[in-house]
């Protein structure tokens, strides 16, 4: 793979960042699992205790007192080097935590979205979610044993992406799978950004 | 919704109890930092190897100090600490008021990183 005209050779002395991807998809589909297989410490949670009021979809109609629901995210750390750190979060899985994500999907770099094939349905929400905020985002079919094996391209069709999108199988307990995972997602969202620069 | 949980689970012992100081009473009942917006992935940096207990500061202040001598990112602070994310935003802000922490803002919030550092992701991930 070609990767011209570097504008920084990496490495140099820069001031330290942080990059962050997004592992979505389905309850149970892997989310954690994946996160822990690449991370370099077991994965870490955090939490966020909101108000009911900043829930939205809950009816607060006869509710005397104000409760407060906590969203709890897990989450990883790769440090690639001494100036950049590149975490994974794995997305809530309750779909009414949608202002969550928006809060987890400003500044990611992309994100990928979890699919059991058994349970397909289960990864429209997240693919709406990034179409519709122009995030850059793969499917990753984790292949768990007993399920059927579908082509790529069957679930490409079913899921009815965009030719784009990359498609591929991978097995979220494995490293080398989980990497290559995010390096087809990095190799992918760096296009995407090379597309839009050039605009 | 009026779920009440399970009638079982009335029973407040260890996790089920919560924690022992409420995360409001840390922040000393205030929700929002003095300053900053501290995203997940801002990365902190304390400035000092160690600070004497003084007045507005509590425990956890000095925990955040003392995790910070090496970075990290705030989502981290909170699952160290083991406090709300929101609660650690707030401490945060003391802190920074009182210059004790250094505040690094992720590239991602200024619009899409650098191609180079595309290139050291997938490069590190490679390496891995």
């Amino acid at each position: 793979m070609d990767y011209g005209h570097s504008e920084r050779p990496s490495g140099a002395a820069a001031l330290p960042t942080a990059i962050k991807i997004l592992i979505a998809g389905g309850f149970g589909v892997g989310k954690t699992t994946m996160v822990g297989a690449v991370s370099e410490t077991r994965p870490l949670r955090t939490e966020e205790v909101l108000t009911e009021s900043g829930v939205g979809i809950d009816d607060l109609a006869g509710v005397e007192t104000k409760r407060t629901t906590t969203v709890a995210m897990d989450f990883g750390r790769i440090t690639i080097s001494d100036d950049l750190v590149l975490y994974l979060f794995g997305t809530p899985g309750q779909d009414r935590f949608w202002f969550v994500w928006d809060e987890l999907a400003l500044g990611a770099i992309g994100a990928v979205v979890l699919a059991d094939t058994r349970r397909l349905a289960d990864c429209f929400p997240s693919i709406d979610y990034f179409e519709g905020r122009g995030t850059p985002f793969l499917v990753a079919v984790n292949c768990f044993e007993g399920a059927r094996q579908y082509r790529l391209d069957e679930v490409q069709a079913a899921l009815n992406l965009d030719p784009e999108v990359p498609v591929l199988l991978c097995d979220a307990r494995q490293r080398e799978s989980a990497k290559e995972v995010l390096i087809t997602l990095v190799e992918h969202a760096m296009k995407i950004r090379d597309a839009r620069r050039a605009e | 919704m009026t779920v009440q949980g399970d009638s079982a689970d009335h029973q407040w012992v260890d996790d089920h109890a919560g924690p022992v100081v409420r995360p409001y009473a840390v922040t000393g009942g205030r929700a929002r930092p003095v300053t900053g917006t501290f995203d997940l992935i801002s990365l902190v940096t304390a400035t000092r190897k160690d600070v004497s207990p003084e007045i507005g500061l509590g425990p956890e202040h000095l925990a955040i100090v003392g995790l910070c001598q090496r970075m990290q990112s705030v989502a981290e602070i909170a699952a160290h600490l083991d406090l709300p994310v929101g609660t650690v935003r707030v401490l945060l802000g003391d802190l920074v008021a009182r210059n004790l922490v250094q505040i690094r803002e992720p590239h991602t919030t200024v619009g899409l990183p650098d191609h180079s550092i595309f290139e050291a992701v997938i490069n590190g991930l490679r390496a891995l």
